[in-house]
């Protein structure tokens, strides 16, 4: 069989192991549906759940879209398709390939157009091998942590509820940060451009516009809790994450225009 | 066969692990299937060099990922995320706003039962919407790489942390401001952190965030 980086035969291959991860999803739905059910839950609000995780979610897989579409020019569809389905994220999955391309001696690009089958299996075999710790991690490690935190609660409830939001609150304080790291660029750029370790320029305000995107979709949110609140809205908060995130983004694109971003 | 004595928490652990390991062999079957059906092997020498560079760091960052994220995702959410990946940046932040709107605790059951609901409606839907993407690449290709819109889907993280983060920090003033002030300061002041970065920083604040607590805690303080 002649090999291309878009053969339909690996379309079927990767269709199959994407059948068998979405088929995990829905034999995990279904498994905690039956369990509410079962235990007398209200079905209102895993009817809410279903509703509003799925609204929330629309932006952020068109994200991953995006991804497939910008690895697509150098792996061809299917195996970005595998990849962003199957574990990956962008930013991995690309630094994996491009290694594995530089094992071999050359650069993602100049595999465009021309990959044979022993350097698409060998980019599959990098980039599958360096992802794959969690798969196996949670079954080993799952139930003793969850075990671990179920007796906390048991023996301290305040102190494990107090523990739960310290994670939380961890995790979102790291992305919080994360959208101020380019905001140095106000005052370490020389006439208003920053140019970096790499060589690519920006805009000395291009760093504002992810705070000021934070601001924006943060007010919405207070304004939805408001509502929520004041008005009654009970509606609104299967709503209010998704219309907050998705009017920040469309505020980025004033913004970006107004501050500017990278200068190509 | 279903064993009586079983709990749910159980039964979530023993199908998880065994959807898992079945997903595993099946992603490793893939490079050995398209070795047999193209008469080809890999170029061993690439596969090493790109494991050296690639597996060291993504193997030591998946190691603390997955302890870090385990008590925030629940069981089901764990076995699930672990497998569809994009957890920080979409499976996590549903399942928090779904356990926040149905107004429950994480660690019970019915916290345990809405996040997995959460989470396997987000693997789904983002699946489908990754299929569709996949069959209507040539028309959607020249809109979604549009340069007008470019900087909307940028700005996602900001976006969904400015909304996430303003219901969570403003619930929890005492607890966050500590961890917040230095996420910002170190962000701000430390060229080495950026985009690439803020997924090791994760695990950083997490702990952070632990100490400070216990500290609030056994002075009284909260």
């Amino acid at each position: 069989m002649e090999f291309h980086v878009n053969h339909p035969i690996l379309f079927v291959l990767v269709g199959i192991v994407v059948a068998v991860v979405l088929a995990q999803s829905v034999y995990f739905l279904v498994k905690a549906i039956r369990r509410a059910k079962e235990k007398g839950m209200d079905m209102t609000k895993i009817k809410k759940t279903i509703r509003s995780a799925a609204i929330f979610t629309v932006a952020p897989a068109v994200s991953i879209v995006i991804a497939v579409i910008s690895l697509s020019q150098s792996l061809g569809i299917a195996l970005p398709w595998l990849r962003l389905s199957v574990v990956g994220s962008l930013s991995y999955e690309a630094i994996a390939a491009a290694n594995a391309a530089s094992g071999m001696g050359k650069t993602l690009g100049e595999f465009a157009g021309n990959m044979d089958a022993s350097s698409y299996i060998t980019i599959t075999i990098v980039m599958t091998l360096s992802i794959m710790v969690g798969i196996w991690l949670v079954p080993v490690l799952g139930k003793k942590i969850q075990g671990g935190l179920v007796s906390f609660e048991k023996k301290d409830a305040k102190w494990s509820g107090l523990l739960q939001n310290a994670l939380f609150i961890g995790m979102i304080s790291a992305f919080v940060g994360y959208v101020f790291c380019d905001l140095s660029r106000l005052w370490t750029s020389e006439n208003g451009i920053f140019t970096n370790s790499k060589g690519e320029s920006f805009t000395s305000t291009s760093g504002l516009v992810p705070v000021l995107v934070m601001v924006v979709s943060a007010l919405i949110m207070a304004v939805c809790g408001l509502l929520m609140k004041k008005l009654k809205w009970k509606w609104l908060s299967d709503y209010a994450l998704p219309i907050s995130m998705v009017l920040g983004m469309v505020a980025a694109l004033p913004l970006t225009s107004w501050l500017g971003g990278a200068i190509v | 066969m279903k064993n009586q004595n079983m709990t749910y928490m159980d039964s979530v652990h023993r199908d998880g692990r065994i959807w898992n390991l079945s997903v595993m062999v099946v992603l490793l079957a893939f490079p050995i299937v398209l070795c047999v059906l193209f008469g080809a092997l890999p170029n061993w020498t690439g596969v090493i060099k790109g494991l050296i560079a690639t597996a060291p760091m993504y193997w030591a960052v998946g190691v603390v990922e997955t302890i870090t994220y385990i008590p925030m995702l629940g069981a089901g959410g764990s076995y699930l995320s672990f497998v569809t990946g994009n957890i920080s940046n979409l499976k996590l932040p549903c399942a928090l706003n779904a356990l926040e709107n149905a107004e429950v605790k994480a660690q019970s059951e019915d916290g345990e039962i809405i996040s997995t609901v959460a989470i396997a409606v987000s693997s789904i839907v983002t699946t489908l919407i990754i299929i569709l993407g996949v069959i209507l690449i040539v028309p959607l290709n020249p809109i979604l790489s549009a340069p007008v819109i470019k900087p909307a889907f940028d700005q996602m993280l900001p976006a969904l942390f400015g909304a996430l983060g303003v219901v969570f920090v403003s619930k929890n003033i005492k607890l966050a401001a500590a961890p917040v002030a230095l996420m910002l300061l170190a962000f701000v002041f430390v060229p080495a952190l950026n985009a690439g970065t803020v997924g090791i920083m994760v695990p950083v604040g997490v702990v952070f965030t632990l100490i400070y607590a216990r500290i609030l805690y056994k002075k009284n303080w909260i």
